[in-house]
């Protein structure tokens, strides 16, 4: 699960693949919304890995 | 910028600073504990931090107001390339979630309250450890400077002038930090989050419906760009595409080497804390994406502006009533006044335990060290302070900019000890002096630009020069370490 975390990394980090005006949304060129995306994105992927985990909170 | 006083605006100002101001003092009392008597009650708020009072903490220091004033200054005058900072503030979770829980564990295990016990801690070293005191007190003086800018552009925008408003704001924080400690900026943190959100969501519904929706927004930002050229435009150039990707990157594993967001970690009250801040925190992110977006608003409301810093105060005087724009800039100033107050306690926090325990007084008592700390977060501050009124404000910029990449240079002395056992102490000295050598001299021949180039295969590469010093960091790291354990390879350590 944890291979998750990278996501994020890959999805931002390689610009080439979001350095687009098209398609837009909602006025919102590509380049924008797709970043604003990976923002609730990266929570949910956060909070699987969080979920699957084992606690340490008994110790 | 007008000369008069806006009497509205400075009225709900004062209001909400003298609010701030009151629950500051109050602080002390909140969550009781004896400020005085321990470090870790003045300097970590008594590690009892949960989940709701860390997010609005970390959110409040970690998302400056300079950051609200920069942020779409810069997207302003340079458009998509000023956006690395919603990237950057992305890939910072997934990080912390993986690495600050188990620094957590260690400093909470051992009683440690700064990354250099940690890495005293882990290395037994006390070049190392000093190392990393003095990058993380050098690196965030500039950092307090950098919010009194920011408090200063608005409180310029409310028509006051002069230095005197932010020398008294300055003191009143000063004088709640030095009684309350941690718990000041932890209670003000949540007026000022909750403001800093109604502010935005307010802009960003309001200001597009006023200036004709977002697609109108973004077309007036792009005219201007086409009419400006050069390396600006709603998407970026192929040339800015590897600075863009080195810099997020190199500024996420930055943030949170900082004393004052490791204040907010190591105040907490368990690991799962923050864990769950790093899934509940994106929020800010958001919202910090959509505060960029104020820049290219500035377009289409047709403000014009001195400098960049000004597009803010203006964008709300001239789209908001008055009274909205002084809840806004109050939000904006109080913004400063939260990481102002974090960042002093940080680096009161790291000189008085790896500074004056280690080499002026060894037996210091609980209290001793609560009241060394006290005074240094005075001294901090009123540096800071000079900084402004006496130096040039490029020269705060400049350091900032400097003190990001040298605070990226504690990276691996702090984060590998708690994964691997590897390294050796002295590697990761040399490392950190390679990286803030190589780094800071590449920086400044390039007139203080972040960037670095180098040429592969016959093309030349363009990135942020503190990531670049951070692989030759370990990579130097790397090579001592082997030279060294080949050596001695008993280690001195534990």
């Amino acid at each position: 699960m944890w291979i998750l975390l990278l996501l994020p990394f890959v999805g931002l980090l390689w610009v080439p693949f979001y350095n687009f005006q098209e398609p837009a949304l909602f006025g919102f060129p590509f380049f924008y919304w797709y970043q604003l995306a990976w923002v609730p994105i990266s929570s949910v992927l956060i909070w699987l890995v969080y979920r699957s985990r084992k606690s340490d909170e008994a110790s | 910028m007008a000369d008069q006083i806006e009497w509205v605006s400075l009225s709900v100002f004062i209001f909400f600073f003298a609010l701030v101001t009151v629950m500051g003092f109050f602080a002390a009392r909140w969550k009781a504990g004896p400020v005085s008597e321990h470090l870790d009650e003045w300097g970590l708020g008594g590690r009892q931090f949960g989940t709701w009072i860390t997010w609005f903490l970390v959110g409040g220091d970690f998302y400056t107001a300079y950051t609200v004033i920069a942020v779409p200054a810069l997207v302003y005058a340079v458009g998509a390339y000023g956006f690395f900072a919603l990237p950057y503030t992305i890939i910072v979770y997934p990080l912390v979630f993986a690495v600050m829980p188990v620094l957590w564990k260690v400093a909470h295990a051992n009683g440690h309250v700064t990354a250099a016990d940690v890495v005293h801690g882990t290395y037994n070293s006390r070049g190392l450890e000093l190392a990393v005191a003095i990058t993380g007190m050098v690196a965030t003086m500039p950092y307090i400077a950098l919010q009194l800018i920011g408090m200063g552009v608005v409180i310029k925008a409310m028509g006051l002038t002069g230095e005197l408003p932010i020398v008294a704001a300055f003191v009143i924080l000063a004088l709640y930090t030095y009684s309350s400690g941690l718990r000041a900026p932890a209670l003000i943190a949540f007026v000022k989050d909750i403001m800093i959100y109604i502010v935005v969501l307010v802009a960003v519904v309001v200001v597009p419906m006023k200036l004709g929706g977002y697609g109108a927004v973004f077309s007036a930002a792009n005219d201007a760009f086409t009419a400006k050229g050069g390396a600006t435009g709603l998407i970026l150039k192929p040339s800015q595409m590897l600075p863009y990707a080195t810099l997020a990157l190199g500024s996420a594993l930055a943030a949170f080497m900082y004393p004052h967001t490791l204040t907010g970690i190591f105040a907490s009250k368990s690991a799962d804390t923050i864990r769950k801040n790093a899934i509940l925190l994106p929020a800010y992110t958001l919202l910090l994406g959509l505060i960029a977006l104020l820049g290219y608003m500035a377009y289409a409301a047709h403000i014009k502006v001195d400098t960049p810093n000004d597009v803010v105060p203006m964008l709300f005087k001239a789209l908001f009533p008055s009274w909205f724009a002084g809840f806004a800039f109050s939000a904006i100033a109080i913004g400063a006044l939260v990481p102002a107050a974090v960042m002093s306690i940080g680096a009161a926090n790291l000189f008085t335990r790896n500074v004056w325990k280690s080499y002026v007084n060894p037996d210091i008592s609980h209290a001793g060290e609560a009241a060394v700390a006290k005074i240094a977060s005075l001294v901090v501050k009123v540096g800071a302070l000079a900084f402004i009124l006496f130096l040039p404000t490029q020269y705060a910029l400049d350091l900032q900019l400097l003190g990001g990449l040298w605070i990226l240079q504690t990276f691996p002395a702090l984060v590998f000890g708690l994964f691997t056992r590897w390294f050796r102490a002295e590697g990761l000295l040399l490392g950190w002096a390679a990286g803030i050598i190589w780094g800071s001299w590449t920086a400044w021949s390039n007139g203080l630009k972040p960037l670095a180039t180098i040429e592969f295969g016959g093309v030349s590469h363009v990135f942020y020069v503190g990531l670049g010093a951070l692989i030759l960091n370990i990579v130097i790291a790397a090579v001592v370490t082997v030279v060294v354990a080949r050596v001695s390879p008993a280690r001195r350590t534990t």
